[in-house]
């Protein structure tokens, strides 16, 4: 760890000393911002003409909500036979939040059809999967693994839903393959490799931190495991996500950082956002429809919630060059489809902002639950880099953006009480649906120096008891084991529902505290998970783009969608002993048990006698001169 | 006697009965110095909880009572109220007429005594008299009902009441010559809190004692006497353990109960000497000192045997308190209950050093408890030092009481034999010292 942050605090010098020279930069984006103007202006100039047609012009390209489900075939003929077994995709989504904010996600995807679990088979031909995760899932045979850095809070009531959800910190789930005998062996050894690899401290994820939920980590590819023996999920709260831990993630992209939509990523940048999150996932899933045979995704996500109000002096437009100081100048040539999408649903006719340059191509995609709409560009054709070679994609924004559409599950969490003694968490879950109850799952994993109390544990809802209709408690052993607490809610339409449960704070040894143990102990995310039902089935009018006979009844597929929510993680403060006294406290104790000691000896071994004074010394003296003189002894 | 016992039995439910229902409850049963993490009432309604749950109360680390403990309270939680006032009750009538054996028993050797002129001349005035022996059942009991320490750790439905009960109801059986019921009653009180172990010496010499049997190794009726009673001892203990592995089915309560008292991995402040001390050990000293503390409460029972062993009464009060003192998780109920017998001593009060300064520092720590707790956990003006330093004192007055009472107990003792008023060799008045 100590190498970590000295390379940490090098590079924060490195970034510095650019800092210092930032001329370079600014000739740059200036020059940027001329083609730009430029390009718009021509735009402006053919926009009366061509407005009407521009609408007609719009292809529909359809894209699936979940990119995993996407065919791959489309891509195939593309490929040579012999690369067909390996693939690679990029994509970089845009979407301006109502808050003013941009929330960038990338995801890189690879798939390959081998299996690293086979008996007897070693894979050791690498393309463009990373090799070193690809030894490490076939020696620990993980079935899934799924590990996510987070720095900073996804604030869902402002920002809406994320794409993929995190929880501040590291979070890591993993999915043993059933063969495996000694999973906690695994699991520790595991959580090393991965420490080294990803440059975080995972190494501190042991016992004590891990548990294996009943329910809310299901497998999200192939394979139907239930027996939760072979799951282990952890998070570590404490984790500061920085470059140390950006560098080794860009490298196991098949393109690294020099080209295609990863050159994007500057940590200078990227770490200066509001939100940070990057998150590696792996996965079997099926090759074709049929299932015939297995594929491996790799699934490599970031993503960064940029507050540009701060940053661009009030000033509301964006561009590619402001947030990430880089334009795009090619695809990653490695990459089978290369695309940015921008979120467009707010503004279908222009009227909220404007987005240059602007392309032909739309995509929709039903994204958690909400139809929306996309500006698609695709990197792979020449003519989206224009004459420059260069795309730098701009919005500026025209009006005030209207309310967001609260999101539909919310949940936040706190701690109440006062003094160091006891305490109570208070988690808060929102249904804001208007009239649909549905079910969630609250996943709590507790340290064990909270005691829990779960005779004390209490779920209401619209001020009336609402019992959990499955809880699932495992208590917390001290020093061995954290509490993990499942419950079923069932939420009302419209309603908040508090799960409160009270703790007691335990005095740890000495050695036990962190180094500033005042600072207060860190207690994960609590974990929602729910299926939603859908925006798209609440919506009662349907309108514009949907043919009458078919909105009648929802669409089944459509009318729930599964999200995950993490509330804010607790810092909690615990009673400490003073550092500095332990040899004052070994040695008074020791005192007080000798002086026990000390009195019941004294008391047992000895017996009363009559104090008999011992002669003054002039006395003896005298009596020694007459024994020598042979004189009776005086008394 | 029995008008005032009753009236005493009245107040004392009374005052609870009132506690009970104010809102002091709540506050009192939070307190770290009436409750320890083996015996707070929040952790076996936990425990029960648990076991709704379906979930082993011993899987985790909150719950520490034995088996019998969650099967009383199974059926009893309700009334728990009445069940620890009516275990206080009985704590303080198996005191009270524990003490009446043991006085008449007292007034019957010191009258053959003083026949058989084993007394010197001049002791006339350390000799006890009826008169004022008649009351002393009543002023232990009356120690134990109304100390304050004893109520808050009712209201508080701490369980250490309910150990007390056992343990009373065990020294009651001892005096009374039941061996077999003696025998059943600590193998309870061993159940419940392993330390009583050490009961089993005391005991025996009163058997002993009783049945005119000399302690000598040589005999065969003393070992004859020593294997049935520990036959019995161990017997029942054997079946209450084996009885509650049938009601679990598991043995996971051992490790959980006995292996939490004796490791201290729970270092909850408390009013003993063991939480502090371990939250600042060096890890690998750990090992060691729990030892030596653990064995503080053991170590002391043979020599005090052999010291006391005309006199088991008092080395089951001395055994009582040392375990009061050196256990891992001691509470005030704890201390209430050897506190009970001081007015049973109350003729050693002559020889007492310091008792003055003992009480000083015993009630100066008991109002300070609180207040330091409160400066250290709530205010945060302090830090742990301060309440470590009255756990210290606390403990500190505890062995001085102790050490100088087994002082004045040995003092009468000599004094009986060899006259109060001694001389020297030449005839001015002496003072005695241990030698």
């Amino acid at each position: 760890m100590a190498a970590h942050r000295c390379g940490l605090s090098l590079v924060c010098i490195l970034i510095f000393s650019s800092l210092a020279h930032p001329s370079s930069c600014d000739t740059l984006e200036k020059a940027n911002d001329n083609t730009a103007e430029k390009r718009s202006i021509s735009e402006v100039n053919t926009d009366g003409s061509v407005a009407g047609e521009a609408l007609n012009e719009r292809q529909w390209q359809s894209t699936d909500a979940e990119v995993d489900r996407s065919d791959s075939t489309t891509h195939s003929e593309a490929l040579t036979p012999a690369a067909a077994r390996d693939e690679f995709q990029e994509e970089l989504v845009i979407r301006p939040l109502h808050s003013g904010d941009i929330y960038a996600s990338f995801q890189f995807r690879t798939l390959w059809d081998t299996d690293f679990l086979q008996e007897g088979q070693k894979v050791s031909h690498y393309r463009l999967f990373p090799k070193s995760l690809g030894q490490v899932l076939s020696k620990f045979s993980v079935r899934e693994l799924h590990i996510s850095f987070t720095q900073g809070f996804w604030r869902t009531m402002q920002w809406g839903q994320p794409f993929i959800p995190s929880p501040p910190g590291a979070e890591l789930w993993v999915w043993f393959h059933d063969t495996v005998s000694d999973v906690d062996g695994n699991w520790k050894e595991l959580t090393n490799v991965l420490s080294g690899i990803f440059c975080a401290s995972l190494n501190f994820i042991d016992l004590t931190n891990t548990v294996q939920p009943s329910a809310s980590f299901k497998p999200l590819g192939l394979g139907n495991a239930t027996d939760h023996r072979f799951l282990r999920y952890a998070t570590l709260p404490r984790e500061i996500v920085c470059t140390e831990n950006l560098t080794p993630w860009k490298k196991l992209l098949p393109c690294g950082s020099k080209a295609g939509l990863a050159v994007l990523m500057k940590s200078e940048k990227l770490f200066h956002s509001s939100f940070h999150s990057q998150a590696v996932h792996i996965r079997p899933i099926c090759q074709d429809e049929q299932c015939s045979s297995k594929a491996w995704e790799l699934r490599q996500t970031l993503n960064v919630v940029f507050d540009l109000h701060t940053s661009g002096q009030g000033k509301k437009e964006w561009s590619l060059f402001k947030m990430f100081s880089r334009t795009l100048t090619e695809a990653c040539p490695l990459a089978s489809s290369s695309k940015v999408y921008v979120d467009i649903t707010d503004n279908p006719e222009g009227e909220l902002f404007e987005l240059s340059p602007a392309t032909p191509l739309l995509g929709q995609a039903v994204v958690l639950g909400d139809r929306r709409t996309y500006s698609v560009y695709d990197l792979s054709r020449a003519e989206t880099f224009g004459q420059l070679r260069s795309f730098n994609l701009l919005l500026r924004w025209k009006g005030d953006s209207g309310d967001m559409l609260r999101p539909l599950l919310h949940a936040e969490r706190y701690v109440a009480g006062f003094g160091l003694q006891t305490g109570e968490i208070h988690t808060v879950i929102y249904n804001n649906h208007p009239y649909r109850a549905f079910p969630v799952l609250l996943m709590d994993s507790v340290p064990w120096y909270l005691q829990l109390y779960i005779h004390t544990l209490t779920v209401t809802s619209k001020s009336r008891d609402n019992k959990p209709s499955y809880i699932h408690y495992q208590p917390a052993k001290d020093r061995h084991r954290p509490h993990l607490l499942e419950m079923l809610i069932q939420l009302p339409p419209h309603s908040m529902t508090e799960v409160t449960v009270q703790f007691e704070r335990a005095l740890l040894k000495w050695t036990e505290y962190t180094p500033d143990p005042n600072h207060g102990f860190y207690v994960g995310s609590s974990v929602v998970s729910a299926l939603v039902p859908s925006m798209v089935a609440m919506r009662t009018n349907f309108t514009q783009d949907q043919p009458l006979f078919s909105s009648f009844v929802p669409v089944k597929e459509e009318s729930s969608y599964f999200v995950r929510v993490y509330t804010e993680p607790l810092l909690v403060n615990l009673p400490t002993p003073d550092f500095s006294m332990p040899y004052n406290v070994i040695c008074l104790t020791c005192t007080v048990v000798a002086v026990g000691y000390g009195s019941f000896y004294n008391l047992l071994t000895r017996t009363f006698q009559v104090d008999e004074p011992s002669p003054p010394l002039s006395k003896r003296l005298a009596n020694l001169i007459r024994r020598m003189r042979g004189v009776p002894l005086l008394t | 006697m029995a008008a005032p016992l009753t009236l005493l039995l009245i107040v004392a439910v009374t005052i609870r009965a009132v506690l009970f229902r104010s809102s002091l409850a709540e506050l009192i049963s939070a307190r770290v110095e009436v409750v320890s993490p083996l015996n707070a009432w929040k952790r076996v309604v936990e425990g029960l909880a648990l076991l709704d749950l379906g979930v082993s109360p011993y899987s985790g680390d909150v719950f520490h009572e034995t088996p019998l403990m969650i099967y009383l309270f199974h059926f009893t939680v309700d009334y728990a109220e009445i069940v620890f006032i009516i275990a206080d009750g009985i704590t303080a009538l198996a005191l009270y007429l524990s003490i009446q054996t043991y006085n008449k028993d007292v007034f019957r050797k010191q009258k053959y005594a003083l026949e058989s002129d084993r007394y010197s001349a001049d002791c006339l005035e350390l000799l006890r008299s009826p008169k004022e022996m008649f009351y002393i059942p009543l002023k232990v009991a009356m120690f134990y009902l109304l100390n304050p320490f004893t109520i808050l750790s009712c209201v508080a439905k701490s369980t250490c009441g309910l150990n007390n009960a056992i343990i009373a109801l065990f020294i009651f059986c001892t005096l009374k010559g039941s061996a077999l019921l003696s025998g059943i009653l600590l193998a309870l009180a061993t159940y419940q809190s392993i330390y009583p172990l050490t009961l089993f010496a005391p005991a025996l010499l009163f058997f002993l004692q009783r049945l005119y049997i000399p302690v000598n190794l040589r005999r065969s009726s003393f070992w004859f006497f020593t294997l049935q009673y520990a036959f019995m001892y161990v017997g029942s203990l054997v079946v209450i353990t084996g009885l509650s592995f049938f009601l679990l089915g598991s043995w996971d309560f051992i490790p959980s109960v006995y292996g939490f008292i004796f490791s201290v991995p729970d270092l909850t402040p408390n009013i003993g000497l063991f939480w502090y001390f371990f939250a600042e050990m060096f890890e690998h000293f750990r090992l060691f000192f729990s030892c030596v503390f653990q064995i503080n409460v053991f170590f002391y029972t043979i020599p005090l045997s052999i010291k006391l062993k005309e006199h088991p009464v008092f080395l089951i009060f001395m055994q009582i308190a040392i375990i009061s003192i050196f256990k891992s998780y001691p509470t005030v109920g704890d201390v209430a209950l050897y506190m009970a017998f001081l007015p049973a001593w109350s003729h050693l009060y002559r020889f007492l050093r310091n008792i003055f300064l003992v009480s000083c520092v015993l009630l100066a720590c008991s109002a300070l408890f609180p207040v330091l707790w409160h400066l250290w956990i709530y205010a945060g003006s302090a830090n742990s030092n301060f309440y470590y330093a009255i756990t210290l004192l606390f403990n500190f007055g505890q062995i001085l009481l102790v050490a100088d009472y087994f002082y004045a107990y040995l003092r009468r003792e000599h004094h009986l034999t060899h006259g109060l008023y001694l001389k020297k060799k030449d005839g001015t008045e002496a003072t005695l010292v241990l030698k």
